[in-house]
């Protein structure tokens, strides 16, 4: 059995006098114990949202969530929200994109990790001490005594995003969930912070759901990767699969928008035109049909079901051809 | 920070030099004096001509300037001609300091142990109803005047409550230790004449407290709507916590930097407003003195009590700028 089973997840967000927002449309994916699974998209996907209901924190009133995430059996979305409580923190873990903002200022470091182990663990604040001390060092915090003392302004971005991923898994979740963890850090500690997020959840043989828009983290880490598109799922296959081969023409478009280091020098990049705001509603046909190069009359009229085909799960039309070479050259 | 303090008080003796300068120069053109106030209706020419230099005022005004920082440095603040005539300045307002102190500390202290909670629900439960009564009744606290409430509870609660519709006067019958009631019940066991002065209290300050009291809530529902969309919260929910830790460690904390600083600035409308309470009911503290002074033109008496209500206010709002620094690391390490 998978150890998280999300099916038919959808959040629309309701606010008064506005259009109910679908930002997360009948979204289904599993993750196995230890596996990693990537969640990639742009901005606007509905990724954080995805990541944000499965751990319960999105808000209560504004947002309608219905579907099922079922964790070890239980279904998350109907537990009461002092069970989810429980829950937090000690089955679930996450990480969030900026490191800075997600911790809070005026409290020392060391207080930020223990209190979760006191919460869950039943640690008294001597023993969490020392556990936090440990953690930090795996983590590859330097000097975790004195940093333990010091306060968020005091630590360097990395070292900042390294002490949530110590609160985080703390407790030994058996699922962590990383949304967008790299985003906020310069290009040399984005690396680091994945080999230590890596590391860690193979030796603790924690699932991870990374949550990101860039392929590169997804090629690096991910066992199978859920491509979202306008709050749907467009395309979900095993890495290999989906970097050799990618079937959607939003992934295909994704993958040649990688600046190449084998690319000609004077090489144009190859964006995929417009904008989440060119979708048009799923019920209509696609949503991602106004970008798309290979968008047929149908794909305007008839919503795509997701179908298994070509070894993948897909839901298009009309697939990219392997082989076919990035779409013609839009100047930039 | 001890340098920072240091700093401070020397500016602090500054403010006080100048502003006693102002002080001086502005009483003196206040129309009428003391010398029409003490001789009124029996005035004549020569009697108030003695007056006028039997209190010195007939000198040129530098001169009695000079002359009252000579006095003063001596710790002798003048005597009062219209308040206690006879008294001394200084002694007029040690009488009188502990009943203002006793006043505003239950006011503030009202005012924060309502505010501050009150602030936090409503924020928690934005747009609800409990949160629209709340920022109305609040609004209500700021707009109607401190004067007209304390009228009405005196009259209404008074009667309807049987609580005392004054404040305890001097002549209380109990031992006196510091000179504030509630306290040297407290010290001498006389607990009777605690709860006797704490039941004098409770109108005064309440009427007091409203001002405060609405702009403490105010300015801490604001901050904590702030405080609960910072991405810390999320973290902290994301680990499970209880709601009660969250709300302590991660919210209030943060959301009391401004909180603090507001209490500050309001030590000054609570000075103002006891002015009005204590006369309303008629408690013997420095507002009533200044109330008195000021229609006698008590110069000394006027001049030391406002002096020390600046030195009171800049006192507190020093020790809010210090309490920074407990609160957040982040200005300690700069």
């Amino acid at each position: 059995m998978a150890l998280l089973e999300v099916r038919d997840l959808t959040v629309v967000f309701q606010r008064k006098g506005e259009e109910p927002f679908r930002a997360v449309d009948g979204v289904s994916f599993d993750v196995e114990p230890g596996q990693t699974v990537g969640l990639v998209g742009e901005s606007g996907c509905g990724k954080s949202v995805t990541s944000l209901a499965i751990m319960g924190l999105l808000p209560k009133r504004g947002a309608k969530i219905s579907g099922t995430v079922k964790y070890d059996g239980t279904d998350l979305l109907k537990l009461s929200d002092k069970e989810m409580r429980d829950r937090r923190g000690r089955d679930l873990g996450m990480v969030f994109q900026d490191p800075l903002s997600s911790l809070n200022p005026v409290v020392p470091i060391g207080l930020q990790v223990t209190e979760v182990l006191e919460r869950h663990r039943g640690l008294s604040r001597k023993e969490a001490m020392i556990e936090a001390k440990n953690l930090l060092d795996k983590v590859g915090i330097p000097d975790p005594n004195r940093r333990l003392k010091e306060y968020p302004h005091q630590l360097s971005g990395g070292m900042r995003q390294r002490a949530l991923i110590a609160i985080a898994l703390a407790c030994r979740p058996k699922l962590l969930i990383a949304d967008e963890p790299t985003t906020a850090l310069d290009v040399t500690i984005q690396a680091q912070i994945l080999s230590v997020m890596k590391e860690l959840v193979q030796d603790l043989g924690t699932a991870l759901v990374m949550i990101t828009h860039d392929l590169g983290v997804v090629a690096g880490l991910c066992d199978e990767v859920n491509v979202l598109y306008g709050g749907k799922v467009v395309e979900k296959a095993m890495r290999h699969k989906l970097f050799a081969e990618p079937r959607h023409p939003y992934t295909h478009g994704l993958l040649a928008s990688i600046p190449r280091l084998d690319a000609a020098p004077g090489e144009k990049l190859t964006p995929i035109k417009g904008s989440v705001a060119d979708n048009i509603p799923w019920e209509h046909g696609c949503a991602f049909a106004p970008r798309c190069p290979n968008a047929l009359d149908v794909c305007v009229q008839v919503t795509p079901p997701e179908e298994d085909q070509l070894g993948r799960l897909l839901r298009c039309h009309n697939p990219v051809v392997p082989g076919t070479p990035a779409a013609e050259e839009v100047p930039v | 920070m001890l340098r920072y303090t240091i700093r401070r008080l020397v500016q602090l003796v500054g403010v006080v030099l100048v502003l006693s300068l102002l002080l001086f120069a502005w009483m003196r053109l206040l129309p009428g004096g003391p010398v029409s106030a003490l001789l009124g209706d029996r005035s004549t020419p020569e009697k108030a001509a003695e007056l006028t230099k039997q209190l010195g005022l007939d000198q040129p005004i530098f001169v009695q300037y000079i002359k009252f920082l000579g006095r003063a440095a001596t710790g002798d603040f003048g005597v009062s001609t219209g308040v206690q005539p006879g008294d001394s300045a200084l002694d007029i307002f040690l009488q009188r300091f502990p009943a203002t102190i006793e006043l505003s500390f239950f006011a503030i202290v009202i005012a924060i142990a309502i505010g501050v909670p009150l602030g936090y629900l409503a924020a928690k439960r934005r747009g609800g109803w409990f949160d629209n009564f709340s920022v109305i009744g609040s609004l209500i606290g700021v707009a109607v005047p401190v004067f007209f409430l304390a009228y009405v509870l005196k009259d209404a609660a008074s009667v309807g409550l049987g609580l005392p519709s004054q404040g305890r006067q001097g002549d209380i019958n109990a031992t006196r230790v510091t000179g504030f009631f509630t306290l040297d019940g407290v010290l001498t066991g006389e607990w009777d004449a605690t709860f006797d002065a704490l039941e004098h209290l409770i109108l005064p300050s309440i009427a007091l407290a409203t001002i405060p009291f609405a702009v403490i809530f105010r300015i801490t529902r604001a901050a904590v709507l702030d405080v609960l969309d910072e991405d810390f919260v999320r973290t902290a929910e994301a680990k499970g916590l209880t709601a009660q830790l969250i709300r302590r460690r991660h919210v209030l904390r943060n959301a009391m930097l401004p909180v603090v600083t507001t209490i500050g600035l309001q030590t000054g409308a609570l000075l103002s407003g006891a002015v009005l309470t204590e006369k309303v009911f008629s408690i013997p503290g420095v507002g009533q003195a200044l109330a008195i002074g000021f229609e006698r033109r008590d110069y000394p008496v006027l001049l030391l009590l406002i002096i020390m209500a600046t030195i009171v206010y800049v006192v507190v709002n020093l020790l809010v700028d210090l309490s920074y620094a407990l609160i957040d690391p982040r200005i300690r390490t700069r």
